[in-house]
């Protein structure tokens, strides 16, 4: 036996080495060469939360909050703490069955999995908040309220420039190269797209400790690695609040636009849209409901007619054509032109409103009395000029001034989808009139018509630079922004001064007194005002539109532009009522009413009975409200057959408390949801594409037509 | 009377005399490891001290069952070493009866059959019997008329070992099953032919390549080598014909075994699940055949087979994340927030694994094989035949215990739920492996006497 002992102990010895060789190996693979363990160990274990800071306030040039941040509540449930509830008694609260209950549940187990808490209903509305808010002991640990932060517009105004936020999608997301993430919320339109980095602040990074079951049990090493978020930052405007909700008012069931510019600064005082409706339904939980019903409206309220909104300026440009031919050299202050009626310089006389009697002995009566051939023929002077080679040239450079007075191209404003308008250039012509074309060819350039486009924003800008006298800054709402950082750059370009003209002042006083003529004896007289001198010039252009397929004349938009006080001006104005005729019918006074109230603080108790009489007013196009008409009958049907009740069909709609208040000021039945949504959510975020045909093509081609002769 | 408790008080300094303070020490260190693993694991918050004292903690029990083993090891120092011979093979009888007994008795708790419950205190008949087995087969190689060269002695050693395993296994416990036998190592060094390690290796060989690779492929794999092997040896062969038999029945029996024994083996034998563990092992799926197994093994299997990946899985990133020095003890996240399934019992390795690191795991094994090392070492200085072989079975048992259960934690071996050494929380895996190394540290202490 003795024989093997001594190499059998060995031989076991060697086993009993070999493996701990082997397993010590292991080991050393596993633990020293394996580093992607510790990021699974990571990934298992930590939990990386992202706060999301408070969006920063907007406030208005007196300091008023216009843009902030209000509490929603949530019911939050925790599907694994459910055992002894009294559910039933929440399902009365919340006015649901218990069938639908299940279903909510089941839901939210498949988002977020038992352990972890989802929402139960999202913004609770006031009375179920304070039932629940006193019941809520009753249904703990199962269900609680949580608050979220939502934005909130305290007085309903200024849809359009304030913005609003939504989720990002996926386009986003690409686009921003994934700084955000699935489920944030980021502004999309308006100042709160444009201010988006400043406004949405610092997020800050949690990391929380998981177990096994994705339950949160603790802060990760103390909190060592996190990173506190840091609020947005606060935005100081020049609007002036009360002014932009006179000017909504003035607005209300009309379609146009009004800007209002400070002169000195280019700060926008209110810049209205109509029609507008309530910012506040597209915060909350009804958003997307809303967003759909307003983006299918005819009458587009999403739609910023201030900047996006582009129109023939009409004799608005007058004088900028004065301007121009003065600078030119063409004309001095003194030149007149004997007008008969009508300009007969080129083939198709121009008709003007006044006949003889020395309406355009000089610049001056001409602006006050708005002559067509006056303008016409200055124009052509400009643009014939002899110190240029040929018309060609003549024209090239009477656009690199209408570029310079800002038409043409687009401002800066700081809110996004700014429309630049239209002046055409040389070489549209030369294509369009295969190199022949003369000065009389675009004459109508000269009274504002023709291939020659305009924004109301661009407008006002025009205002202020013959207020200033030739120059202007970059009109823009943000005067400052609260703290230090490194977005402040984003108003550098408003600090820019832009020169214009180099036209001494004394020759500026001309076009200012001829507009002041405008208001104490012209065509604008509506907007006297007692103790200001105001200078303002009206506009009716001529406008085309497709209703039906056919292309036809509408109704003449009115404008109407203004500055005041004239020797100190503090306010410019530009105002377009579409298709309400004559320029100093609809536009004159609003914009009378908006300079009396920004320039005295306050409005005369007769013109308030004036504000009620403009904002009752409707002036919107039938083929419009036809349009709406038959969307809105169709939508009743598809929700009639989704109910199976024909009893919506005959327009009695029951009211409901909850019932979003469009404040569009056109009064519409909007379909109230029976449970759950009207329309599936789905079908709601891109409402066109279930649309039958008629309705896609419905809105009436609201691009104004080009006019040629 | 007075008798008895005179030869008490003579025998009292005689407890210390001739202990092996060594593997005595290296016990105590690795139970007091074993218990702040546990610890570690299971620590929520409360108290510490009150944890420890209140024995209502995991790692609280496992330091009353500390304490209780080693009032056991005590009184089995007090113990005449003739005892043990004397009552091995009643011992084995009892076991016998209480493994049996096992049947009709047992509570299914956790997958396994093999637990006696009775008024909250569990029993693992299969778990003690080990003790019983080693020194039944140490009294049956030192008897004087065993003749261990002779191959009817070879097949009783055998016997006592395989008989226990075999029932075992009927009791779901195919672990504690593989542990009988590194009882082999024991007859290994008695005298066993080393032919039949290597044998049973190379069917260890064979049976992981049928799993690994097509049927067909390994049989012409076979094939060849058998015909290279007959190229190689041609001129023997030529001599010797009975040499060309033996290869081919060689190759005939490998191929048997590839293509019959270890589907029939899987299908019939193994449980779906327990073949599923295997295959896991080795990194393959579970090849299901709907014509042989019901709906309800098919779920069963697929279960298991997300239970298991994920507790290797899981077990890999909590011993691979603890990197060099670890990330400290109750720092581990792994283990700490329960990613690791049973990590107080048959993973308990895992805390040590990202607690503290590859260089506390390799201190913690080297402890093991210092032990080991230690156990053959006192084994080799024994007199008698019968304190050898019962120290060899020792250090054969927790060398698989180890084997298998680290193994198992570093994803080297299919999991197979068997407690680590000393460390493992759990009373009857910690008061056996006490009592089998304080039997022979009372057998060491009387090496110098013989016997039988």
């Amino acid at each position: 036996m003795s024989v093997f002992n001594q190499s059998r102990q060995t031989v076991i010895r060697l086993i009993i080495l070999s493996t701990f060789v082997i397993l010590i190996a292991r080991l050393f693979v596993l633990q020293i060469l394996s580093p992607e363990f510790q990021l699974q160990a990571m990934d298992n274990a930590v939990d990386r939360k992202i706060i999301y800071p408070d969006r920063g306030i907007i406030f208005d040039r007196n300091g008023k909050a216009i843009l902030e941040n209000t509490l929603t509540h949530d019911l939050m449930i925790l599907p694994t703490q459910l055992k002894g509830i009294d559910t039933l008694g929440l399902c009365e609260i919340l006015g649901i069955d218990s069938a639908e209950f299940r279903q909510k549940l089941v839901t939210s187990i498949i988002k977020n999995g038992r352990y972890r808490p989802s929402v139960f209903e999202a913004s609770l509305p006031d009375e179920k908040f304070v039932k629940l808010q006193e019941n809520i002991y009753r249904f703990e640990p199962g269900f609680y309220l949580q608050d979220r932060p939502i934005r909130s517009y305290p007085h309903k105004a200024a849809a359009h420039l304030l913005g609003y936020i939504g989720e990002v999608d996926s386009n986003i997301l690409r686009r921003t190269n994934y700084y955000y993430q699935m489920g944030d919320y980021m502004g999309l339109t308006g100042i709160e797209r444009y201010y988006e980095p400043i406004l949405m602040g610092q997020r800050g990074i949690k990391y929380q400790i998981k177990d096994n079951r994705n339950r949160i049990v603790g802060s990760f090493e103390e909190g060592r690695y996190d990173t506190a978020a840091s609020a947005g930052r606060s935005l100081r405007t020049y609007l002036d609040i009360d002014i932009q909700v006179l000017a909504e008012k003035l607005m209300s069931n009309k379609l146009g636009a009004v800007v209002a510019i400070e002169p000195k600064t280019g700060g926008i005082i209110a810049m209205a849209s109509g029609p507008s409706y309530d910012p506040n339904l597209l915060t909350g939980s009804q958003r997307r409901r809303n967003f759909s019903w307003l983006l299918t409206d005819t009458a587009r309220p999403l739609f910023n007619r201030a900047v996006q909104g582009v129109y023939p300026p009409g004799s608005t440009v007058k004088p900028m054509g004065a301007i121009i031919a003065l600078d030119e050299g063409v004309i001095t202050p003194e030149y007149g032109y004997a007008c008969g009626g009508s300009y007969l310089g080129c083939r198709r006389p121009i008709k003007c409103t006044h006949a003889g009697g020395g309406h355009a002995s000089n610049l001056r009566r001409a602006l006050a009395n708005s002559c067509n051939s006056y303008f016409s023929h200055i124009y052509r002077l400009a643009v014939d000029n002899p110190a240029y080679k040929n018309t060609d040239e003549g024209y090239a450079k009477w656009k690199q001034y209408t570029n310079s007075f800002g038409m043409g191209v687009r401002l800066g404003v700081d809110l996004p989808g700014e429309k630049p308008g239209f002046i055409a250039d040389t070489s549209f012509y030369n294509k369009l009139y295969n190199r022949s074309w003369n000065s009389c060819t675009n004459v109508f350039l000269g009274i504002g018509q023709g291939e020659m486009t305009a924004s109301p924003l661009q407008m006002a800008n025009l205002m202020s630079i013959i207020a200033n006298k030739g120059y202007y800054y970059t009109p823009h709402f943000v005067e400052k922004i609260d703290g230090k950082g490194i977005g402040d750059t984003v108003l550098n370009p408003f600090k820019v001064k832009h020169e214009v003209t180099h036209i001494p002042d004394d020759v500026y006083e001309i076009v200012q007194l001829g507009m002041q003529d405008v208001v104490e004896s012209g065509t604008a007289r509506v907007a006297k005002l007692e103790g200001i001198a105001v200078a303002a010039k009206t506009g009716t252009s001529e406008n085309y539109g497709f209703i039906n397929g056919k292309r036809e004349k509408l109704a003449d938009h009115s404008w109407f532009v203004c500055f005041a006080p004239r020797e100190n001006p503090k306010i410019a104005i530009a105002v377009i009522v579409e298709n309400a005729g004559f320029g100093a019918t609809w536009a004159g006074p609003i914009a009378a009413l908006l300079m009396e109230k920004y320039l005295n603080d306050t409005l005369r108790t007769e013109r308030l009975k004036e504000v009620e009489r403009i904002a009752a007013k409707e002036i919107i196009l039938p083929v419009v409200k036809q349009k709406r008409m038959r969307l809105d009958s169709i939508r009743r049907v598809k929700l009639a057959l989704e109910m199976g009740d024909s009893s919506v069909l005959h327009n009695s709609l029951p009211e409901s408390p909850d019932k979003p208040q469009i404040d569009v000021n056109i009064r519409r039945e909007l379909p109230k949801p029976i449970k759950n949504n009207i329309l599936p959510k789905k079908d709601s975020s891109k409402p066109s594409d279930k649309l039958p045909d008629t309705i896609k093509n419905a809105g009436v081609l609201r691009k104004d037509e080009l006019k040629t002769t | 009377m007075q008798a008895c408790c005179e030869k008490m008080n003579s025998r009292q300094p005689e407890i210390s005399k001739g202990i092996d303070w060594i593997l005595l020490w290296v016990y105590v260190i690795l139970v007091c490891i074993g218990i702040t693993s546990i610890f570690a694991a299971t620590y929520r918050n409360e108290p510490i001290v009150q944890g420890f004292l209140s024995f209502k903690t995991d790692y609280g029990k496992q330091l009353l069952f500390f304490g209780f083993s080693l009032v056991i090891g005590t009184v089995i120092l007090l113990t005449d070493s003739k005892f043990f011979t004397a009552t091995a093979n009643l011992f084995y009888v009892l076991g016998m009866v209480l493994l049996l007994l096992v049947f009709p008795f047992h509570t299914e708790v956790k997958g396994t059959e093999s637990i006696i419950r009775f008024s909250g205190f569990q029993l693992q008949p299969a778990e003690l019997f080990k003790i019983f087995v080693n020194l039944a087969l140490a009294k049956y190689l030192a008897r004087i008329e065993t003749d261990f060269s002779r191959l009817k002695s070879q097949l009783t050693a055998a016997a006592l070992v395989v008989a226990p395993a075999i029932i075992t296994i009927m009791q779901s416990e195919t672990g504690l099953a593989l542990v009988y036998f590194s009882f082999f190592l024991v007859m290994y060094r008695e005298g066993l032919p080393s032919a039949v390690l290597i044998i049973g290796f190379s069917l260890a060989v064979l049976v992981i390549a049928t799993l690994l690779m097509d049927p067909n492929v390994l049989a012409i794999s076979l094939t060849l080598i058998a015909l290279a092997i007959i190229y190689i040896l041609r001129k023997q062969v030529r001599r010797n014909k009975e040499l060309l038999v033996l290869i081919a029945g060689i190759w005939l029996i490998c191929v048997g075994i590839q293509r019959f024994a270890v589907p029939f083996f899987f299908n019939k034998v193994l449980k779906p699940y327990q073949v599923q563990r295997i295959y896991a092992t080795v990194g393959r799926d579970f090849p299901v055949d709907p014509k042989t197994m019901t709906e309800e093994d098919i779920k069963k299997v697929e279960d298991r087979k997300k239970a298991s990946s994920y507790n290797v899985k899981q077990s890999k990133i909590a011993i691979g994340s603890g990197g060099f020095i670890g990330k400290g003890l109750l720092k581990g996240t792994q283990t700490r927030y329960d990613f690791v399934p049973e990590q107080r019992t048959d993973f308990i390795f895992c805390t040590i694994g990202e607690g503290f690191g590859f260089v506390g795991s390799a201190i913690l094994l080297l402890l093991y094989l210092l032990m080991l090392f230690r156990i053959v070492f006192i084994a080799e200085r024994q007199r008698s035949t019968f304190s050898r072989c019962y120290a060899y079975g020792v250090a054969a048992v927790i060398f698989f215990h180890i084997l298998i259960n680290i193994g198992m934690t570093v994803g080297l071996i299919p999991v197979i739920g068997i407690p680590l050494p000393f460390m493992s929380y759990g009373g009857t895996a910690l008061i056996t492996f006490t009592v089998l190394v304080f039997i022979l540290i009372r057998l060491d202490a009387d090496r110098q006497m013989v016997l039988r």
